[in-house]
């Protein structure tokens, strides 16, 4: 009988590169930079690590294909490495596999890393399709990730009548705590806070949403080093940080095809959140959950996730968020070190940036940032747009409690 | 008996001030305000002489079972494959039957008419049902008298010997290799001769040989005639053409107008887009002369049934004049049709191929929006696919072929997306859900973003979906656009 991830791994070591327009590094720098962190962090030496997990998204701008430059960029000794690619939910994805080789018993010692280097496209905002000969490049309408995104609002207002301008209110205060969050984290890519006025005389990138409902477009990197509860005591450690759950889920297309659903939520991130506070055994997330980390690509996608999350009612999310429950010092902090909107989202590092936040919170390492107590966090990464999508969940915590 | 049985027409949407064109080309050639009054028709970015054979096609199978026709001509001087059978993208488009004989028509302005004279005949041969469907979208210099004169729009007819509304009672031509303009290989642009001579040796002289000829072969008079259809280039010449084929001066109003100031001319396309506008007015017993000029001329005599008041309604010519969006940016139809280089950004210089061994194999899918309708739950669905998308039921191999492109749907989601490639910002998509079941993410077009609502009505549209100038290729695909 499966009993899940919970408590069966911990994390050992973390590292984070600040994000930004890392003009001056590649992807090489950008992963070591990460990886002497995590290695100072967790106390081992290189050759510790039995097998990695290395995720990247874009790989015809960006680091590449394969894992070869995880393992060329670290030299790590031939030990196996394995590429992962799930859209955005990509560093979740390896975070993933690290943790289930170690809680299957197969190594002692896992890395999980991602890496993104965006900002030699050439220009703003991710990079387009990729114009390869596929079946859909002969239908689907020319795209952008704002104009996929921004499909939520019209379909949320719809849904709950909410007039445009409150909604976009709703997004802009959203916008406005993540600045707010950002300016005091010294590894965001932007720290600059913004008033709810500036978020929302700023020019429309897809209606309804304007560049300050929009994340920044980053270099990065982060990784984790994952081990056992046993191994993590017998090397000194104290306090450990462990996995409470590990969840993904992908649409199967009903969202595309299939009439039943709105436009105005993310199914796969009702269901793996779900999943994921069976496997951790949480049973009111709103209470018990002390602090989250979303996927906050747009303002919207936020807003409309705190709903999945079971952290706000059904159409409760506006007033949760101008009431400011996820403000820092409210009830539960979202996105306390700026998030994707102002931390920085270089796709495939982003899962595991969210944990980063997550681990120094737990160790009560965060500085600024830091909250009083917090004993559990959740991060949701989701990879595709509202309509067919890849969300992954983790939540990590003190371990045994 | 055999004749028109039914017909259909499209006019691009847009309509472009001739004032305007005026105003940025007046000053190069000031003659050209002669001919300035009234508005162009103008195609959208994503509109061609296929895609406007399309929409003229549909509107005239409306009421009609498209499985029963057996053939397809297509007529166009501006087709976009020079080497691949345009017919074929329509026929495709349509879901006709895959047992049916298609061919383009082209290479004059007299394709269209020929077209219709070939349809007939097939039609004399045995065959039942024919569909021509005569379209063109020609460019010409910025200010060119040409340019003034030119419109796009299309026209579409069926053609068979049972519940005709037109009855074919003969027809006439005259070819001569006369050239008056040309447009070589390769080339975009018409070269052209001396007006006066093109008036008085072209027009004058050969389209009275026409017309008169074919009233001489049926042994009737232009007392028989009720409405006298001709496209010519040059409206102050009607009355010398008029008074050659025997009009009285009296008799002015049969001499159907040229729709210079409401359209300009379509090309090849125009004597049959003049042809159904007249008919969409006609009652039963009208006798109707049609001539299209090219090269020669060819004549074509019908007369009105009374079947003709049975035709469902559809769009047509004058449905199609009265859906009008006037614009006055001439800068926005120099950009349109590629007459000007514009900065589309970085997202636009990506390659994108086509794979043709794709296109092939889901032809019915991406040309003729065929999806698919689950036959153990009854879900329609797009695309098609092997296991039912409905969450309830995931049948696997149960779908039989289900046709969206008539399917009326509203706004689920939508966007108007800045930062998208797009010759006409914003991009607006979003995602169209039909009534009757299935959706998907499509291209809005003809509407302002301002003006959609989530749970718009929505239909159909056939229309390019890219231009790969790399390789020569246009793609097409269905968007949504406002409307029932």
């Amino acid at each position: 009988m499966a009993t899940g991830i919970r408590d069966k791994v911990v994390i050992l070591g973390m590292g984070c590169t600040k994000f930004g327009e890392r003009w001056d590094v590649g992807a090489n720098q950008l992963m070591l930079e990460a990886f002497r962190e995590a290695l100072a962090d967790a106390g081992i030496e290189k050759n510790q690590i039995q097998a990695a997990w290395f995720g990247s998204y874009a790989d015809e701008v960006s680091v590449g294909k394969s894992a070869l430059p995880l393992s060329l960029a670290l030299r790590l000794s031939e030990i196996p490495v394995t590429r992962v690619e799930n859209l955005c939910a990509t560093g979740t994805e390896a975070f993933r596999g690290a943790c289930y080789a170690v809680a299957a018993g197969v190594y002692d010692i896992t890395l999980a890393l991602g890496c993104e280097k965006l900002k030699d496209t050439g220009y703003g905002g991710l990079p387009g399709r990729s114009g390869g000969p596929t079946q859909k490049s002969q239908w689907a309408p020319g795209q952008t990730a704002p104009g996929i995104f921004a499909q939520l609002a019209s379909a949320y207002a719809a849904k709950y009548r909410i007039p445009m301008e409150d909604l976009k209110r709703a997004m802009a205060q959203v916008s406005v705590k993540s600045h707010a969050n950002g300016s005091i984290n010294p590894k965001a890519h932007l720290r600059r806070a913004v008033s709810i006025e500036q978020v929302l005389a700023a020019p429309i990138i897809s209606y309804p949403l304007g560049l300050y409902d929009c994340c920044g477009v980053s270099d990065g990197s982060a990784c984790a080093i994952v081990t056992t509860p046993e191994i993590a005591k017998a090397l000194g450690k104290k306090d450990l940080i462990s996995v409470k759950s590990l969840q993904i889920s992908v649409s199967n297309g009903r969202e595309a095809g299939h009439n039943d659903w709105d436009g105005d939520h993310f199914v796969t991130t009702a269901k793996a959140s779900k999943r994921a506070y069976e496997e951790a055994g949480i049973t009111n997330p709103r209470q018990e959950v002390s602090m989250i980390e979303v996927h906050d690509c747009f303002s919207i996608t936020e807003l409309v996730t705190m709903e999945d999350l079971y952290m706000s009612e059904r159409g409760g999310a506006v007033k949760d968020i101008l009431e400011g429950f996820y403000d820092r010092d409210g009830k539960v902090p979202c996105q306390i070190d700026g998030g994707l909107k102002c931390f920085g989202h270089p796709v495939g590092a982003s899962g595991l940036r969210m944990l980063y936040e997550m681990y120094l919170q737990l160790q009560g390492r965060a500085g600024e940032r830091q909250l009083p107590n917090p004993h559990l966090g959740l991060t949701h990464n989701l990879g595709g747009g509202p309509s067919e999508n890849v969300c992954g969940i983790a939540i990590v915590g003190s371990y045994g409690a | 008996m055999i004749g028109i049985t039914s017909f259909g027409g499209h006019i691009p949407r847009l309509r472009l001030s001739r004032k305007s064109v005026f105003q940025h080309m007046g000053w190069l050639n000031p003659g050209t305000g002669a001919v300035s009054q009234g508005e162009k028709s103008m195609c959208n970015w994503d509109e061609d002489s296929v895609t406007m054979a399309v929409a003229a096609a549909r509107d005239c199978l409306v009421g009609q079972d498209k499985r029963e026709v057996d053939s397809l001509y297509l007529a166009s001087t501006t087709l976009p494959f020079a080497d691949r059978l345009n017919a074929g993208i329509v026929a495709t488009a349509l879901n006709l039957r895959d047992d049916i004989h298609t061919a383009d028509i082209s290479s004059s302005q007299r394709a269209g008419i020929s077209a219709l004279i070939a349809g007939l005949r097939t039609v004399q041969g045995g065959v039942k049902k024919v569909l021509v469907a005569a379209a063109d979208k020609r460019d010409a210099q910025c200010g060119s008298n040409y340019e003034m004169l030119f419109g796009d729009g299309a026209a579409s007819v069926l053609l068979g010997d049972e519940d005709v509304v037109a009855e074919f009672k003969g027809s006439f031509s005259v070819s001569y290799d006369f050239v008056d303009h040309y447009r070589g290989q390769n080339e975009r642009f018409d070269h052209t001769w001396e007006e006066r001579w093109t008036r008085d040796e072209g027009y004058v002289k050969i389209v009275p040989q026409a017309i008169n000829g074919l009233l001489a072969k049926l042994g009737i008079s232009m007392a028989e005639v009720d409405k006298l259809v001709f496209p010519c280039l040059f409206k102050r010449e009607y009355p010398a053409i008029a008074k050659a084929v025997g009009v009285l001066p009296s008799e002015g109003d049969k001499v159907v107008d040229n729709l210079h100031e409401v359209c300009g001319e379509t090309g090849t396309a125009h004597p049959l887009v003049m042809l159904v506008a007249t008919l969409e007015a006609a009652k039963p017993g009208e006798r109707i002369l049609v001539a299209g000029y090219g090269q020669g001329c060819d004549a074509l005599y019908f007369q009105v049934t009374d079947k003709v008041d049975d035709l469902p309604s559809r769009t047509g010519i004058r449905g199609s004049l009265a859906n009008r969006e006037a614009t006055d940016s001439y800068m926005k139809y120099v950009a349109f049709r590629n007459l000007l280089p514009v900065e589309l950004g970085a997202r636009a210089e990506v390659a994108m191929p086509t794979a043709l061994s794709i296109l092939w194999r889901d032809r019915k899918m991406i040309l003729g929006l065929v999806g698919g309708k689950c036959e153990k739950c009854g879900t329609p669905q797009f695309p098609k696919a092997e296991v039912c998308v409905n969450p309830e039921c995931g049948a696997i191999d149960t779908q039989v072929d289900y046709e969206f492109a008539d399917e009326p749907g509203v706004v689920k989601t939508f966007t108007g997306d800045m930062l998208a490639a797009s010759i006409d910002p914003p991009n607006v998509y979003g995602m169209v859900q039909f009534e009757a079941g299935g959706r998907f993410m499509a291209d809005f077009v003809d509407c302002r973003l301002e003006d959609v609502k989530v749970g718009m009505p929505m239909r159909m549209t056939f229309r390019k979906h890219l231009d790969d100038r790399g390789r020569g290729f246009t793609g097409y695909f269905w968007k949504a656009m406002p409307g029932r």
